[in-house]
């Protein structure tokens, strides 16, 4: 039984099969709008078509085993893989009508509204506020330092730091705790006024009530942003996300109401992966 | 050989506690299947001992009701189940419940077997009780293969065989109210009688609840207080 299950989950990696995504990909209300994404490494086909919207203000969530291409899809919608050599993108992503792979488009300018969270905590050795300082300066969101100290407040504000951190401003980022660590990176990340915001998984360094928190605010920050979260717990997708996206072997395979895939998916390699069948 | 697939999780022990949960519903409505069939042969052979019997036997089925619930808690906190399993575990929370109600019925027919044990019996041997009894019967014993089989469509064929049961009740009503109306002395020993039959009816709700939570496992749709057959036709829809 158990082989005749690798053979099916192997045979949805050949190219030449036609996949359909099951489940509503498409929004009332897209943030960003993919089509047709496919990604390679050399010769690596890593993504395979994959159609999705992002919606406005919602949590979505990535999830799918070690190598399902999470996290590769979600570095696409910002333009991180442009960093990797071999990678190549081709597709459509797009936000407000336009393609964010367009020749024109300004990358730095890309990323500040398309933010991204990493998986470790990695703020950058210098203090608190000039962690959260460095974004608006290089953006000249800020025309004078009353200004600046303004934005470093709301942006320590929402990550929910600025009570427990008030008093040291100018002390190193690097001395904080791994979840205060972690919302100082979305600290720094909001500071640039994003629209989106990419989390790789944000809370796998951190413990419980670490991750509580950030959970939490997450919850909170969907009021004004949209978040796209990868991450390899599933009761935490279940927890911060309306809509999951499950992807396997580079293919999106289903995507729903977060709800929905977690009582009544209706893919089998979904009900598999999430009810601990393989992977 | 069960549709439901318990045995493929990567953990292995929690293949085998769903399973061994399994194994317990099943035994839980074999239990209950007994205590109706004793109650009923109790009711119609006036044996005032196997009617006494069925309701010292009603603790073991609450108690594996109890048990069975505690074994789901725990595996909800332990195991956090999702889709499927998740859908197993609230049926089978459900399943019990109606499964113990059930049980209570049964128990219910023992009492009114004892006390009309004592009793003139009537020239039919009640014939109409042990007819309802049949139905009723039958839909429990159906429903469990349904159960253990994890077979949607019996579910459905058997939930929409519960009007059949009512109808036949509502026959064996008037029946009883002419006896009442013919022959007033007899109204006591009759009243128990209506008592053990409006508990068969009963028994055939729990058993189509039932049925309800085996589509609802197995389709994930929820189609309690829904008529039957709009269940078929919402069905018929998906496949």
């Amino acid at each position: 039984m158990e082989n005749s299950n690798t053979a099916e989950y192997n045979s949805i990696d050949t190219d030449d099969q036609p996949h359909k995504t099951v489940g509503q990909v498409t929004v009332d209300n897209p943030r960003i709008i993919c089509r047709g994404v496919n990604v390679y490494y050399d010769e690596k086909h890593a993504i395979h078509d994959v159609t999705i919207d992002i919606g406005s203000n919602e949590v979505i969530a990535m999830i799918g085993p070690s190598g399902c291409g999470k996290s590769t899809f979600l570095r696409c919608l910002n333009r991180m893989n442009d960093t990797i050599a071999s990678c190549k993108v081709s597709g459509d992503i797009l936000i407000d009508d336009r393609n964010i792979y367009d020749k024109n488009m300004d990358v730095v300018l890309l990323r500040a509204r398309v933010g991204m969270v990493f998986q470790k905590p990695n703020p950058f050795p210098k203090s608190i506020y000039e962690n959260v300082a460095f974004g608006p300066r290089i953006h000249g969101l800020a025309n004078n330092k009353a200004e600046l100290d303004e934005i470093i407040h709301t942006s320590l504000e929402k990550a929910g730091l600025f009570k427990e951190v008030k008093d040291r401003l100018d002390q190193p980022g690097t001395a904080l705790s791994g979840g205060q660590q972690q919302r100082l990176c979305i600290a720094r990340a909001i500071a640039v006024d994003p629209e989106v915001i990419l989390m790789d998984e944000p809370c796998s360094a951190l413990d419980p009530i670490a991750t509580a928190i950030i959970e939490q605010l997450i919850d909170e920050l969907r009021e004004q942003y949209t978040i796209v979260i990868v991450t390899h717990s599933m009761q935490q997708a279940a927890r911060v996300s309306q809509r999951t996206a499950y992807f396997h072997l580079g293919k999106l395979i289903e995507v729903g109401p977060t709800e929905q895939i977690f009582t009544n998916p209706q893919h089998k390699l979904t009900e598999d992966y999430i009810t601990g069948r393989f992977g | 050989m069960s549709n439901l697939d318990i045995n493929h999780h990567t953990h292995k022990q929690f293949n085998t506690e769903l399973k061994d949960l399994h194994n317990q519903v099943l035994a839980m409505g074999g239990l209950v299947e007994q205590q109706l069939a004793d109650a009923l042969a109790a009711l119609t052979d006036g044996d005032r001992t196997r009617g006494d019997a069925v309701n010292n036997n009603d603790y073991k089925v609450n108690a594996m009701d109890v048990t069975i619930d505690e074994e789901c808690a725990q595996i909800l906190a332990l195991r956090q189940p999702a889709a499927s399993d998740l859908r197993f575990i609230v049926s089978v929370i459900k399943t019990t419940t109606d499964m113990e109600r059930i049980g209570d019925e049964a128990a219910k027919i023992a009492r009114m077997a004892v006390q009309l044990a004592d009793q003139e019996r009537p020239k039919n041997n009640y014939a109409e009780i042990e007819h309802l009894g049949q139905k009723a019967q039958q839909m429990v014993r159906d429903t469990l293969n349904a159960f253990a089989r994890t077979d949607a469509e019996a579910a459905l064929e058997i939930a929409q065989k519960d009007a059949k049961v009512d109808r036949e009740y509502e026959a064996v009503l008037r029946q009883l109210i002419t006896y009442m109306m013919e022959d007033p002395r007899s109204i006591r020993r009759v009243l128990d009688v209506i008592w053990a039959a409006r508990a068969l009816e009963r028994i055939g709700d729990h058993a189509k609840n039932i049925c309800e939570y085996i589509i609802y496992l197995v389709n994930g749709k929820d189609v309690r207080h829904t008529h039957p057959d709009e269940i078929a036709h919402e069905l018929s829809k998906e496949n």
